[in-house]
């Protein structure tokens, strides 16, 4: 609302009853503080005034604006019973809310008494004694039972201390199964298939140079728990490039390399490839593992290489596993063991 | 009290009885005659609420969140939570047989199907952001204006204790329509449960009912969103007010305010007209934002595939700092005998958010250690006579600023073409260096406000005018009609409560000595 532009004589229509009934009552309120004598409030009280000097003009703008909520919150009931979508809800919405709430507030603004008024703060606290009462009455009564029968509130508090131990763990223990090996083991074994999603297993002439493709071990690839921790990278970079570890010599055959695709970071799929730099970047937190060099991270939060899965063509071409993973695939546990973090060297 | 009056009245003389007031009278009698409202009633009428624009910040959030139960009830009759596998044969062609969880099944449907269900849907949402960032915004206006020191350390701890849960249950509420991004989300937050040493795994497994992502967490999630978190909320959004009415407000020093009274409005009906319009005035703009301002469009993420993930998303705003400091943190992690701490993760998401949130708990305490400050207050003060206090807080902003932009690398590196290597070393820099040059400025800037002649008036414009000799006079001009401050000239509230003469013997020890009607509380 706009503020007066101008002093002008005060206009005291609409003043608030002060509604007060007989006044001048003296004594006190019950709580302890005493009703001062305040002076009697009458209708032309300078607080008892609307805060506006224009209220004419106030009073236009606030039926304009109920006026218009009205008509918002009617073509509100209109557009839901019409269905007319999304956007004619929300502006019908809109324009019925707002300006009765902005009447609302200018009529609570301009229109009534402006005050300031004053309203005393008195302590909660209590008195001193009434403290000391309430300390003593904790202390002493405590000291009486504890006194006399310390043994039978020993056996009490520790009836119910037990019952809370011995409620939280069933508890706690349903909720969910303990990890055990859980963490440390995927679906694949040796001689196991490499399937893409549809359960294709992956030829040796399936993929170009350059290629990448997301696979599961065969049987596995439909449910999402197995997904989320089988689910590798199969990439088909130039055998002439890549470097790997001595005793991984032989663990990508023809340029084929397979690595996990579960983050070492936090558990994202490592989904973007970088075809020209043969890089893995997990679009989560960007770490990047370099995949000619054993899939270790060159970049980002990601604290350990992907781990590689060991693979190899079968008589009929198709690629199989040699083995499961040698090390926990995915973030790091407290469980998790040292496996893993060897450098890879160049053979 | 009517207690001893057993006579048998007519209703005729009853009535009459009522006096001029007539139904309402009556019905206030009724209640009164059997819980006793009138007198706390009437005082809580007269309450008073201080007239600064900053004490709107609060409110936002109250109706923000009663704008969340509203569009949540009405989510939750046509949400389904359950991770089972469907074929999608709606009315939204792109994602037709596709295979999706029930849970983002129904809220495709609900966003498409259900009548109004979008505007719902994405009003929540949107409630739910300003929910947050009008907490958090409230939370600094009381911080910088120490409005959490004795007597209010308590409502502090209650405030910080609801921005926690509020973000908690953002991201849960995020995570519920499981498509690709929010699904993405759970996993990250499994692995920051896994991080933690010692329990990690047993935590992670207990909240997931076994491995991820297991076939539970959304049922579990649900019933965590929707009741025991809101529950909860309620809980501590009653012991706010109720602690905000019985020790009052604040309010900033003037003319006529002291540290034993309040001057503003009364809640009736001054402030209640007030507060109601901008309840509605609130609902409304998150109803604009909820039509207008796209948020979160599920359909186009697809449902969640754990082998799938989009590139350049970011979570709600109000987990970005703890996205920002993961993606900065240097990749640490211990292993030793046969044990692994993956610090890279521990760290930045849980050791760090738990440091911010117990700093803010334990500020008072703080505060108190340095000033020995053991005195009530119940006047505000101005952030620049607390020069050490508001460059803290602006230093723990900063901070937390850098660590939110720090979540957007990927976008800034892309967008200025700049290496995303440069970007997060430029964050990991300013982490450290950023809040400690807001602090030391905010400092001096504090410390030369402090010295501004006449710096709390409003300053009255020179007009410079020529004389017909050619001579330019400066002179002030007229006073102008805004430069008045006539709320700063408080006057005594022309209200007082009747009573009828009792006798409550206790209640007669208590009346005050000092100065009349107030009672000092100073230790």
């Amino acid at each position: 609302m706009s503020e007066p532009e101008e002093p002008q004589a005060s206009g005291t229509a609409g003043v608030m009853d002060p509604a007060d009934g007989p006044s001048g009552s003296e004594g006190g309120d019950g709580y302890g503080g005493s009703v001062e004598a305040l002076p009697v409030a009458s209708l032309d009280d300078p607080h008892l005034q609307e805060a506006t000097r224009y209220p004419r003009r106030v009073e236009a703008i606030v039926g304009l604006s109920f006026l218009l909520g009205i008509a918002g919150i009617c073509a509100f009931g209109g557009a839901y019973v019409e269905g007319a979508g999304t956007q004619a809800y929300a502006a019908t919405l809109f324009v019925g809310l707002f300006f009765l709430g902005f009447g609302l507030t200018a009529w609570g603004k301009y229109l009534m008494p402006r005050g300031p008024f004053v309203e005393e703060r008195h302590s909660l606290a209590s008195s001193k004694s009434e403290q000391q009462a309430m300390a003593a009455a904790l202390v002493e009564r405590t000291g009486i039972v504890v006194r006399r029968r310390k043994f039978l509130g020993g056996l009490l508090v520790s009836g119910l201390g037990l019952f809370g131990i011995v409620a939280a763990f069933p508890l706690l223990r349903s909720l969910g199964p303990r990890p055990q090996g859980t963490l440390f083991k995927t679906n694949w074994k040796k001689g196991s298939l490499l399937v893409d999603l549809n359960g294709t297993p992956v030829h040796r002439t399936d993929m170009q140079v350059g290629g990448i493709l997301t696979v599961f071990p065969k049987g596995k690839e439909t449910t999402l728990t197995a997904q989320a921790v089988d689910q590798t990278v199969l990439i088909r970079v130039q055998s002439t490039t890549l470097v790997t570890m001595k005793a991984r010599a032989d663990w990508a055959p023809d340029g084929y390399v397979a690595y996990s695709k579960v983050c070492t970071h936090l558990g994202c799929p490592v989904g973007l490839y970088e075809q020209q730099l043969e890089l893995l970047v997990c679009p989560c937190h960007q770490s990047m593992f370099n995949v000619r060099d054993g899939a270790f991270p060159i970049f980002g939060p990601a604290p350990r290489p992907l781990p590689q899965l060991p693979i190899y063509f079968d008589s009929t071409g198709f690629l199989r596993a040699r083995s499961g993973y040698d090390q926990p695939v995915g973030p790091g546990f407290w469980e998790r063991s040292t496996i893993g973090n060897g450098k890879a060297s160049n053979t | 009290m009517a207690l001893t009056d057993s006579r048998p009245r007519t209703r005729r003389e009853a009535r009459r009885e009522l006096g001029p007031y007539g139904r309402v009278q009556q019905a206030v009698n009724e209640l009164d005659e059997r819980i006793g409202i009138a007198r706390g009633g009437r005082n809580l009428l007269d309450k008073i609420f201080p007239d600064h624009w900053s004490f709107m910040l609060g409110e936002i959030a109250l109706y923000s969140f009663i704008v969340l139960v509203a569009t949540g009830i009405f989510l939750t009759l046509y949400y389904v939570p359950s991770q089972a596998v469907v074929v999608y044969h709606g009315v939204y062609k792109p994602l037709d047989g596709m295979h999706m969880s029930q849970a983002y099944e129904s809220t495709v449907n609900l966003s498409f199907a259900v009548r109004a269900g979008l505007l719902m849907r994405q009003m929540h949402h949107w409630a739910a952001d300003v929910f947050i960032g009008s907490i958090v915004v409230h939370m600094a206006r009381i911080f910088f204006t120490g409005a959490f020191r004795k007597p209010r350390e308590l409502n502090w701890t209650i405030g910080i204790l609801l921005l926690i849960l509020a973000i908690l249950n953002g991201f849960i509420g995020y995570s519920l329509p499981d498509d690709l991004i929010s699904g993405t989300g759970i996993r990250i937050a499994y692995s920051i449960l896994l991080s933690i040493p010692f329990v990690g795994s047993y935590l992670a497994f207990f909240l997931f009912g076994g491995a991820y992502p297991g076939h539970i967490i959304i049922e579990r999630f649900y019933i965590i969103h929707v009741l025991i978190i809101p529950l909860v909320i309620i809980g501590l959004i009653g012991a706010h007010l109720t602690l905000l009415v019985r020790q009052k407000h604040t309010q900033f020093p003037g003319r006529g305010r002291t540290e034993h009274n309040v001057v503003g409005s009364p809640l009736f009906p001054q402030f209640a007209a007030k507060t109601t319009g901008f309840m509605l005035m609130v609902t409304g703009v998150l109803g604009f934002l909820g039509g207008y301002a796209q948020i979160n469009p599920i359909w186009q993420f697809g449902p969640y595939e754990p082998t799938k993930i989009s590139y350049a998303v970011q979570p709600d705003w109000y987990m970005g700092f703890l996205d920002g400091a993961l993606r900065i943190m240097p990749s640490w992690q211990w292993t030793a005998w046969g044990h692994t701490i993956p610090w890279e993760v521990f760290l930045p998401a849980v050791v760090f958010p738990g440091l911010v949130f117990n700093i803010c708990l334990a500020w008072p305490m703080i505060e108190r250690r340095f000033t020995d400050d053991y005195a009530m207050h119940n006047l505000l003060d101005r952030p620049r006579d607390r020069p050490k206090r508001t460059a803290a807080g602006a230093a723990m902003i900063a901070l937390l600023f850098t660590v939110f932009g720090a979540s957007a690398t990927d976008v800034l590196a892309n967008y200025f073409h700049v290496s995303l290597n440069d970007v997060l070393w430029f964050f990991r820099v300013a982490v450290i260096v950023v809040p400690i040059i807001a602090g030391l400025i905010t400092w001096k800037i504090c410390i030369e406000l402090q010295h501004v002649p006449g710096a709390v008036k409003r300053k009255r414009a020179m007009v410079v005018s020529r004389t017909p000799e050619g001579e330019y006079v400066a002179a002030p001009a007229p006073e102008h009609p805004g430069d008045e401050h006539p709320e700063l000239e408080p006057e005594p509230v022309p209200v007082r409560i009747e009573l009828e003469p009792e006798t409550v013997g206790a209640s007669a020890t208590t009346a005050p000595t000092g100065e009349p009607g107030v009672r000092r509380a100073l230790r």
